[in-house]
């Protein structure tokens, strides 16, 4: 168990490792000095000279991998080149949007697909599956900015219970705060629950032809319980490694969801920085995000030998 | 005054007629055998009992347990029979126990489920059954997992679900054929031990005559869903009144014909194994640390002469695999060489061992899974031929193919189906087809009738002896079938904990063992001469 864990640990910390190496590595490349952008076009070559040197960036390239990668550590990101303020207190502002935005999608998501997946496998074949089944194809094949532009018609154009976009910040209070993330978690939430409700169905279906099953309706256990004692968890695997797959594709998602729905979010600054090129907060932001990916599939790397015994013994 | 009775049950599957007018009755305290070849409708006839058939299934008919109408019961019904008064244990032990709960678990579920009893008290009782089945507390607490067990231990856990309620009657569906003839011989024990302490009924199915006449009382004899014969066992196999009972007790002691064995000891022999040892790494048990390594092969050493018959017996787990996968240079010794045809193969590479490997060939257990269900028999039974020295033309090639269909009673017509359009037996014959192609001077082959019913059992070990005379292959038949290493083999090897423990004629070590090993291997192999022969004078 212990080898296990501190194995996940050790992939985890070299997965991050290697990708901020690339991550350097990207905007190492990519063309334009960022003295001279920060400059202007009329500064002289002196003075970007001077700037590059303050910013160290006339540095050997490991030492300011190494710098960088320090600074990281004691969550020093650097300034922002366009906002001139500490790349540390814009994230962690838009991260009051974006991290609960996630959150209750993956909740959300998880909650409508598990319930659906179930409901779908125990009567296989029959018109509640195919429905479910019909409905899930179409979650999956529409694009959710243009589901969140459907409930924004409906929820806050025609029914007027949310507003349509922005976000009163924090401070406003918790219920208008959430209020405003609703529509835009419900259309995070509503493709990924559709992928979610297929794999737990799939995986179900695989379960509920295990043997075991079978010893279990034998004991006397009624077909529900069995599916709920005995099937769930074991098809639990795949829906988890899914599950953690899919965060990294919420984050994704964020980036046009805030847009449609005009959140300041994590995403909608990633988007500036990218047409701004403020580079120190791609980096950053990017760095954030890559991290934050990494930590959700340690999470479930972990989770499955929880679900399962065997992974707990093996090396 | 029988517990279980079945009169005129008739079932069918979409359009498919699976069983027809079945007759089966089993009394208190009895013991029914009901034997049959795949595809007979045994299993369907339990799961009849148990109404645990697939969706698509329709039973006409009247099935009564213990007063109860089991066809016209409702669900609700069924459960609280199911597991409380008939219990039910299955083929697969690997896989019958579900890999997430803990074998206390999954015991105590059924006791807590029918008795409401608290948790404290239900694990009590799955820890009496537990002992009661073998499972001693000390080595096995409620908190093992399966994958901690061995397949016979999962068949105790298995049983000890079935009996936890003290059922009225025990089906047991094949309950004893994945295990080796050891442990299938401690398993039937049990169950007899259970069925004479609280007058349980049991409904044994099985495909083997010989265990279930060992076993029971009364025996029904079914076939393509129909019952051919139905009496009480010892009677019924000794004046086999029926044609069908006769070939299945002549297929399950069947011998094939063979001539002298080839002239053995003359000119060199054909496969060296000298001082081969094979250690796997241990279980790791801390970070840095493992236990020891098992030593799965521990110094053996063997000889095959040109066309000779060899059996490697043993119970699982002795290393008999591991050794086999050696020999065909598919795994390499920690020690030891390995010559073949008078050259090493155990320091050899890739390329080099081309020669080799088209003089050997392997047969492998399971029909079903050696053969990719997507490629065409053609291509199939050809895949050795790469190992030729001069690759043949697409003519050459179906030419080849066509001649080892044949020398295998296929016809070359088949070359251009797929796996699925065979049956098991013929599927057989496929591998050895593909084994035959490159005209090996010798074929490994692991476990290759245990998967097959007993007249394709029959055919196939038929199949081996003509092509022993035919091509002059030798064969080195890795089995923990006795009945198997008799028909076929002239020299029998038993091998106990990666040890070779003895060596002789196969006749000489199966009638007078010596060593501890082969005297429980053969103590514990089901005979069915001798089955009947304690039967007759049981019932007189």
């Amino acid at each position: 168990m212990t080898a296990y864990l501190l194995k996940r640990f050790a992939i985890a910390l070299a997965t991050l490792v290697l990708a901020s190496m690339v991550v350097f590595a990207v905007l190492e490349i990519l063309p334009g000095d960022p003295a001279r952008l920060m400059l202007g076009m009329n500064a002289s070559a002196d003075q970007v000279e001077l700037l590059r040197n303050q910013m160290g960036l006339n540095a050997p390239l490991a030492w300011r991998y190494l710098h960088w990668a320090g600074g990281l550590l004691s969550l020093d990101f650097g300034r922002s080149y366009t906002y001139s303020v500490p790349v540390l207190d814009l994230v962690r502002e838009r991260l009051a949007v974006s991290l609960p935005l996630a959150l209750i999608a993956l909740a959300l998501s998880t909650i409508i697909a598990i319930p659906v997946g179930l409901f779908s496998a125990s009567r296989r074949g029959r018109a509640g599956d195919t429905v479910a089944m019909g409905a899930a194809q179409l979650g999956v094949a529409v694009p959710n900015f243009w589901f969140a532009l459907m409930l924004i018609y409906v929820f806050a154009v025609w029914l007027r219970l949310v507003p349509a976009g922005g976000f009163p910040g924090w401070g406003a209070g918790i219920w208008p705060a959430a209020k405003s993330l609703m529509l835009p978690a419900v259309a995070l939430a509503l493709p990924q629950a559709a992928i979610l409700a297929r794999v737990t169905r799939s995986a179900l279906i695989e379960v509920l032809n295990e043997d075991y099953i079978r010893t279990a309706r034998a004991k006397g256990l009624p077909y529900r319980a069995v599916l709920w004692r005995h099937a769930l968890r074991n098809a639990m695997i795949p829906v988890l490694t899914i599950l953690g797959l899919q965060f990294a594709f919420l984050l994704a998602g964020t980036i046009i969801i805030e847009n449609v729905f005009y959140l300041p979010g994590l995403g909608r600054l990633v988007f500036q920085a990218i047409t701004q090129r403020d580079l120190i907060v791609v980096e950053s932001v990017v760095m954030l995000l890559v991290a934050a990916v990494i930590a959700v599939n340690l999470v479930v790397d972990l989770s499955y030998a929880v679900v399962d015994p065997r992974l707990r013994s093996r090396q | 005054m029988s517990l279980l009775e079945i009169e005129n049950l008739s079932l069918t599957i979409g359009d498919t007629p699976i069983l027809k007018d079945l007759q089966l009755s089993v009394a208190p305290g009895e013991v029914m055998g009901l034997v049959g070849e795949s595809g007979s409708g045994k299993s369907m006839t339990a799961l009849t009992t148990m109404r645990l058939l697939p969706h698509a299934a329709r039973a006409t008919g009247r099935v009564s347990f213990d007063g109860i109408d089991i066809l016209a019961a409702t669900e609700d019904q069924m459960c609280a029979l199911r597991g409380d008064d008939i219990g039910m244990v299955f083929q697969e032990p690997m896989t019958a126990l579900n890999p997430v709960k803990t074998i206390g678990e999954q015991v105590a579920e059924g006791i807590r489920w029918h008795t409401k009893a608290s948790r404290a008290e239900a694990e009590e009782r799955a820890r009496k059954m537990l002992d009661r089945v073998g499972l001693p507390s000390a080595k096995f607490p409620l908190s093992r997992y399966p994958h901690e067990l061995s397949g016979g231990q999962r068949q105790r856990v298995v049983i000890a679900i079935a009996c936890a309620l003290k059922p009225k009657l025990l089906i047991a569906d094949e309950p004893t054929t994945a295990l080796d003839v050891v442990i299938q011989a401690q398993i039937l024990d049990l169950l007899r031990d259970l069925v004479a302490e609280s007058r349980m009924g049991l409904l044994l199915i099985s495909h083997d005559l010989a265990v279930v006449t060992e076993m029971a009382d009364r025996i029904t004899i079914l076939r393509r869903g129909e019952v051919m014969e139905t009496g009480e066992t010892a009677r019924t196999l000794s004046e086999q009144l029926d044609p069908y009972t006769r070939q299945l007790a002549q297929a399950s002691m069947h011998v094939p014909a063979r001539a002298k064995p080839h002239a053995t000891g003359e000119g060199k022999p054909l496969l060296e194994v000298e001082g081969v040892t094979r250690d796997y790494p241990g279980r790791r048990i801390a970070l840095f640390r493992r236990a020891p390594d098992i030593r799965a092969v521990d110094d053996v050493s063997l000889a095959m002469a040109p066309g000779q018959s060899v059996a490697l017996v043993g119970r699982s787990g002795c290393g008999k695999s591991t050794l086999a996968r050696m020999i065909l240079a598919l795994d390499r010794p920690k020690s030891g060489t390995i010559r073949f045809r008078g050259e090493t193969i155990t320091d050899k590479g890739e390329a080099e061992l081309k020669p080799a490997r088209r003089d050997m060939q392997p047969v492998f257990q399971d029909p079903y899974g050696s053969f990719d269900p997507r490629q065409k028999v053609e291509k199939l039974v050809a895949e050795p031929l790469h190992v030729l020295e001069k690759q043949p033309t697409r003519a050459e090639r179906r030419e080849m193919v066509a001649h080892a269909l044949h020398e295998v009673g296929l016809d070359q017509r088949d070359m251009d189906k797929y796996p699925h359009e065979f049956s098991g037996g013929q599927r057989q014959r496929l591998s050895i087809a593909r084994a035959i192609i490159t005209r090996p001077k010798l074929v490994v082959a692991d476990e290759p009738v245990s998967a097959l019913d007993v007249s394709i059992r029959a055919q196939i070990l038929d199949l081996f002896a003509e092509l022993n005379q035919k091509l002059g292959i030798a064969y080195l038949f890795i089995t923990h079938d006795l009945t198997v290493a008799r028909a076929i083999t002239d020299e029998v090897l038993v091998m106990h904990d990666g040890k070779i423990v003895e060596r002789g004629k196969t006749s000489e070590v199966l009638d007078h063992p010596q060593s501890e090993a082969a005297k429980a291997l053969v103590a514990a192999a089901p005979d069915l001469h001798r089955a009947i022969a304690r039967r007759m004078q049981e019932q007189g």
